[in-house]
């Protein structure tokens, strides 16, 4: 592979690593307050087909990533409810909202637009546009990180950026600040929050909220950043390989950023058999590639990664003890 | 506004009222159980006061109310004189009180001084609030010896440490009065005298402190006042000086109790059980029984002495055929195989070992399970139990367990409640009673008396005594030294998965076994 075709991919892996980064990170909040949240598919989807309408209709991107973030948040809302307020289970909560954005969202586009539970393609205002960053022509003359940032970190659209801005953020947020301390803290043992005097359920929401607000824009991202448009199952199990990604990240931000973009780079080489097969010198058969991703996500999931510790309340309702 | 609010009343009140705590007229029901009925009581300011009482004489219930985790039916709280409502633990915290429960409320991959912070945070950020917290903490470990690493990670510290952490974090948001549920449970002696040493420098400082346990020595040790609970009622508060152990054990029960346990010396016999060079690993490879060897004779008590954690569990799973082991353990002359499918507990019953677990909840009972399930765990295959070739007679397990029930005094008798609806003591006596229905050579019985009343303790000792006395081998972990003391007829003492040494109860006391319990002292 010579750098010009590593430049691409890893372009391609970036675009593609985004939506489960900012997936990724929505996982990371609701779990380290300690809801499981295996309804990042959902919610994502939701999100994707609400910013595909909305924009379809109004020609706006901005009206179509707050549909989105809306609809995402009502799947949150409705999550939270379940697990925290009823203290049902939250792996059954998320998955039953996997199945309803699974349907539903072909409902909805079926009935808005008629094209086959699609919204229609989008074009110019209706989708994100790439951003050429400053400088890529002064800094071209660098050797290997003058094309770098040229080719793959220039060129991208604002919610690849908010992703990437997102990673410090959400780190600084968790172990900075008051809220990420009590937030940690509620995830590993309820009950110490509980007995400072800090309301546990409040918490809860507010980090099942972070986490709806992420999907939302990965949602967006996938239907007017990445594709023009909405279609059926479009997010195509990128929720589950988030949460695959968190688990390989250990619940931590900056692993989750790389965690996402080894993700995204294989993600990427599947478009490119023809790489692959000159680097290997066999013919691996696309579909394999395709695989790869969710191959390595079941090696994730099955601890072949070391030890990976959840956070220690996780799955388990709060209930106040005597 | 409402602390600073609250603050000022304190400072006037406290001018009045020489009370820290009054409680009046509290009453508060869980459907149709009082757990609480018309509670007064009076606390007076700069003194420890005991509360002792029986599992479900409502103690906790009281202290719930008073930390914010209920609201009283009825009733008033006056903190310094001052009536206050506490709906929530901000409330309580507020108000001055702070609580050190029986299990720590810690987050255990954080360090001490997150913990102290968590919740009690000057702003939106942290680093502000962690200096201060470290300046204080230190100010607090000079004055109280209460010296604890405020950068450790709470899961490497000791339990005795992580409770100095549960007392920094109350003093942290400025506690004028202190309660402690149980604080002693999970100590070694000498931890639990430099905990009493806290307690009465804090003390002589003019805090309040509120004690709750069941052991009545700590009681009359470190109390100046202490109070009964029975059945949801107060029934006394006396001067501790003016007070004897007897007297609170009759207060507590209702009636005489036996705190002294009478036993014939041991007539004892032939080797039963002999152990050599037993070692355990746990399922993370960590060697946590490193060799041990002992012998027990018929007609014997072995105690085993140890804070908890120190591999007495596994030395009990090991014998009990639960966890793989390696070593020799020979029984009435024949080896038993440690290791493989012979290795379980169902062959160790048929060699003739019973074993009341430790952790009766999770090993000893199915708690959603009926008693006369429970008690017919092990017996399925007894041909006693068979209506015919495909189905178990239920009708004749339901009428054992009923006669089971009788002799060893369980209450409610009723064969079809489920496990998890009798109080702490009955359910030890429902694994008793089918441990010991074996008759077996061998009793393997693991901290006996754990959230068990007084009544019942003295009901179950009694039991292990006449199996003793019947010629039969008792290995008896507790981690109740009083307990260890008064039953066992030879005592070895585990730490770190060794036996430290051997010793007679009658020529050694409890400050020469904490010592070897915390791993000092030669063999």
């Amino acid at each position: 592979m010579d750098f010009a075709t590593f430049l691409q991919i890893s372009d391609t892996a970036l675009r593609f690593a985004t939506p489960l980064l900012l997936a990724c990170l929505a996982g990371l909040f609701s779990e380290r307050a300690g809801i499981f949240d295996i309804g990042l598919e959902g919610k994502m989807l939701m999100a994707a087909m609400s910013a595909g309408a909305v924009a379809a209709v109004t020609g706006s991107v901005w009206l179509g990533l707050i549909a989105a973030i809306f609809g995402s948040l009502l799947f949150a809302a409705v999550h939270g409810i379940a697990s925290i307020t009823f203290r049902g289970n939250q792996l059954i909560a998320g998955v039953a909202l996997n199945f309803v954005a699974s349907g539903i969202t072909v409902l909805i586009a079926e009935s808005m637009f008629g094209q086959g539970g699609r919204t229609p393609p989008l074009e110019g205002a209706a989708r994100f546009a790439n951003i050429d960053l400053p400088f890529t022509e002064t800094l071209a003359t660098i050797p290997v990180l003058g094309p770098f940032y040229a080719e793959v970190l220039s060129g991208h659209t604002i919610l690849v950026y908010v992703a990437l801005a997102l990673v410090p953020i959400s780190w600084w947020v968790l172990y900075r600040t008051r809220f990420g301390l009590r937030l940690r803290a509620v995830g590993e043992n309820p009950a110490s929050v509980d007995t400072a005097g800090v309301s546990v359920v409040r918490l809860r929401f507010s980090a099942v909220i972070i986490a709806g607000v992420l999907c939302g824009l990965a949602g967006a991202y996938m239907s007017t950043g990445l594709q023009a448009g909405f279609g059926r199952e479009m997010t195509a199990g990128r929720g589950y390989i988030a949460l695959a990604a968190l688990i390989f990240a250990k619940w931590r931000p900056w692993a989750a950023l790389w965690a996402t973009l080894l993700f995204g780079f294989l993600q990427a080489l599947a478009l490119r058999p023809d790489v692959v097969e000159s680097m290997t010198r066999v013919a691996i058969p696309v579909p394999f590639l395709d695989a790869l991703p969710y191959i390595l996500t079941v090696i994730v999931l099955a601890g072949f990664v070391g030890k990976a510790i959840p956070p220690r309340a996780g799955g388990e309702p709060y209930v106040k003890e005597r | 506004m409402a602390a600073a609010d609250l603050g000022g009343r304190q400072a006037t009140a406290a001018l009045t009222s020489p009370y820290a705590i009054e409680l009046k007229g509290i009453s508060k029901a869980f459907g149709s159980v009082q757990a609480n009925k018309d509670i007064n009581i009076a606390i007076p300011r700069g003194t420890i006061h005991g509360i002792i009482g029986e599992n479900g004489a409502g103690k906790s219930t009281l202290m719930s109310i008073l930390y914010g985790f209920y609201r009283a039916d009825s009733g008033q709280i006056l903190v310094n004189g001052a009536p206050v409502t506490i709906p929530d633990s901000q409330s309580a915290i507020r108000a001055g009180i702070g609580m050190v429960f029986q299990h720590f409320k810690l987050v255990q991959n954080f360090t001490v001084l997150e913990n102290v912070i968590l919740g009690a945070e000057d702003g939106p950020m942290l680093n502000s609030s962690l200096a201060k917290a470290r300046k204080i903490l230190g100010d607090l470990s000079r004055e109280y010896e209460l010296d604890v690493d405020p950068d450790a990670l709470i899961e490497n510290l000791s339990v005795g440490h992580q409770q100095r952490v549960e007392i920094l974090k109350a003093l942290y948001r400025q506690a004028e009065i202190l309660i402690l549920d149980e604080p002693t449970g999970v100590l070694t002696p000498d931890e639990a005298d430099h905990l009493f040493r806290i307690l009465r420098g804090l003390r002589d400082q003019g805090k309040t402190i509120v004690l709750i346990t069941h052991k009545l020595r700590e009681i009359m040790e470190t109390t100046d006042n202490v109070s009964v609970m029975r059945r949801g009622t107060m029934v006394a508060t006396v001067k501790t000086t003016e007070t004897s152990p007897e007297a609170l054990a009759e207060l507590m029960v209702g009636r005489k109790v036996l705190l002294e346990v009478v036993k014939n010396p041991a007539k004892s016999g032939e080797i039963i059980l002999s152990v050599k060079d037993l070692a355990v690993k746990d399922e993370h490879g960590v060697t946590r029984l490193k060799g041990v060897s002992f012998d027990i004779r018929a007609g014997e008590i072995l105690g085993i002495a140890g804070v908890a954690g120190n591999g007495q569990s596994e030395l009990l799973e090991a014998l009990g055929g639960i966890a793989p082991a390696s070593g020799v353990v020979v029984l009435n002359g024949a080896e038993l195989p440690l290791t493989g499918p012979r290795a379980n507990g169902k062959a160790r019953r048929d060699a003739g070992i019973a074993h009341v677990p430790e952790d009766r909840q999770s090993l000893g009972l199915i708690m959603d399970f009926a008693a006369w399930e429970n008690v017919a765990f092990g017996y399925h295959d007894d041909p006693r139990y068979q209506k015919n070739a495909w189905l178990m007679d239920n009708d004749a397990l339901r009428a054992d367990t009923a006669a089971k029930m009788a002799t060893y005094d369980v209450r409610p008798p009723i064969p079809t409640l489920a496990a998890k609806s009798f109080s702490g003591g009955n359910q030890q006596k429902l694994v008793v009673a089918r441990e010991m229905d074996r008759n077996p050579d061998l009793l393997l019985i693991g901290q006996p008396t754990r959230g068990v009343d007084i009544g019942a303790i003295e009901f179950i000792h009694k039991q292990i005594i006449a199996l003793r006395d019947a010629g039969k081998a008792v290995l008896l972990v507790s981690v109740e030294l009083d307990e260890i003391m008064s039953l066992s007829d030879r005592v070895l003492v585990m730490f770190d998965g060794q036996i430290m040494g051997e010793r007679l109860p009658a020529q050694t006391n409890e400050r020469e076994l904490g010592m070897m319990m915390a791993g000092m002292g030669a063999k």
